[in-house]
């Protein structure tokens, strides 16, 4: 059966790649590179698995900076401009590349992202993220209830974010597919992606399962640096 | 009326190795099962209770998103796993294969669009073979929409959503797509359809 064969496959595949760094099929020129992820593929077992995360990664977050490179080719201005700055003025690209910027552009930022705030053992959040997540968001269990709803009913693909502006201001949202608080020029302080890709092999149809799961991997210490670069101005993608 | 789950016309291996009996007891028992739940509790006590699948999609597009996005997609799944068989994929039938050669220029040229149409479909969706205006036209839709909410009549569709290929395919939509129209159609279904559409 094609699946259990393909599943071996991949099984041989990640225990070589627990030890030995794996090459990525980079994009050959343009301004974007695909970040390695910063554990190995297998640092979010049993939560992730490791099937998961290295297909994630390697080809779909590939994917994208392929195609955000491929976009802004023969486009001077766009290969300079940062991405967060890109996203937050998709009105101003050329119609012939805003779609194309906009699902792969924040492709790109959305798991650039993701793959920074997991790899942790999860546990409650600290210092100021712990303030600021019962000062806006109502506690931390009423937060994580109203995260996990809001990922469940996503219809279709998308993610669930907690935006962060400049005073420290917490605010949960949701957006389709790969759109992103980048495109109303917010910043994100860490956010779930829904897309079956992100938790089919191991979960299926259970999205909620998942969504619990997730909070397990979390690096509360990510977070808060990307809090505090939030608040000095310097946050990102 | 309320929504039912119609059982799979073949057996959940039939598709071997197409697409798996894992994909299909997870699509079939799952995901369509919840559509139909979800979507006979969200038609309670509303304007739509007793109506048919087509006019519950019809009248709640724009209207009613969380009961839309259920009906329309349990009248996607009610057709899609008509639209496959075992050794399905092979020739056209007659009348359809003259009318696809005469709107979309040729077979191979209109799975080559078909499978573009399902690549391009960015996030969950479905490709599409419709009839609209007395001509056959390739679409896509996002999420649960489907033709019918566009003026037009499905004839075959292809869901791409991720739970639809990644157990069988992973990242690879168009090796999915390439299958699914050289394996799977069944294309006397869509030939059905076809003359049922009023063209």
């Amino acid at each position: 059966m094609i699946s259990r064969r393909l599943v071996l496959t991949g099984a041989a595949l990640i225990s070589a790649s627990a030890a030995i760094p794996r090459a990525f099929a980079q994009a050959p020129a343009g301004p974007f590179t695909l970040p390695p992820l910063p554990y190995p593929v297998n640092k979010n077992e049993p939560h992730i698995d490791a099937m998961t995360m290295e297909l994630h990664h390697d080809k779909h977050h590939a994917a994208y900076v392929k195609n955000l490179n491929d976009a802004v080719a023969g486009n001077a201005d766009l290969a300079k401009m940062p991405l967060q700055d890109m996203l937050a003025n998709l009105a101003k690209v050329p119609d012939s590349l805003r779609t194309v910027i906009r699902n792969n552009g924040g492709g790109h930022a959305n798991h650039t992202m993701f793959w920074q705030i997991m790899g942790g053992a999860g546990g409650m959040p600290t210092g100021e993220v712990k303030t600021a997540i019962e000062r806006d968001l109502g506690g931390f269990a009423a937060f994580q209830t109203a995260f996990n709803t809001a990922g469940e009913k996503q219809f279709g693909s998308g993610w669930v974010f907690v935006t962060v502006d400049r005073a420290g201001k917490l605010a949960l949202v949701a957006k389709p597919n790969q759109d992103t608080p980048l495109m109303e020029g917010e910043r994100v302080l860490m956010g779930n992606d829904v897309w079956e890709h992100a938790y089919y092999l191991k979960y299926q149809n259970r999205r909620p399962d998942y969504l619990k799961a997730w909070w397990n991997v979390l690096d509360w210490a990510k977070i808060g640096e990307r809090y505090a670069a939030a608040k000095a101005g310097t946050l990102t993608i | 009326m309320s929504f039912t789950l119609p059982e799979l016309p073949y057996a959940y291996d039939a598709l071997q190795p197409y697409m798996s009996k894992e994909t299909l007891e997870y699509h079939h028992d799952k995901h369509h099962a919840a559509y139909v739940n979800t979507g006979n509790t969200l038609m309670q006590g509303t304007e739509f209770e007793g109506k048919s699948v087509e006019e519950v999609v019809k009248g709640s597009y724009g209207k009613n998103q969380p009961l839309f996005n259920n009906a329309g997609q349990h009248y996607n799944h009610l057709h899609f796993w008509k639209w496959m068989k075992p050794k399905g994929g092979g020739a056209i039938p007659g009348e359809l294969e003259k009318k696809i050669i005469s709107d979309l220029g040729s077979v191979e040229k209109m799975k080559e669009d078909f499978v573009a149409a399902g690549v391009g479909q960015f996030g969950s969706g479905w490709a599409w073979l419709a009839v609209k205006d007395g001509k056959i036209a390739i679409m896509k839709t996002p999420n649960g929409e489907n033709p019918l909410v566009h003026g037009a009549t499905p004839i075959l569709g292809c869901d791409v959503w991720e739970h639809s290929y990644y157990i069988d395919y992973r990242n690879r939509r168009p090796d999915y797509l390439k299958a699914f129209l050289n394996d799977l159609v069944n294309w006397e279904y869509v030939a059905e359809l076809y003359g049922n559409a009023g063209h």
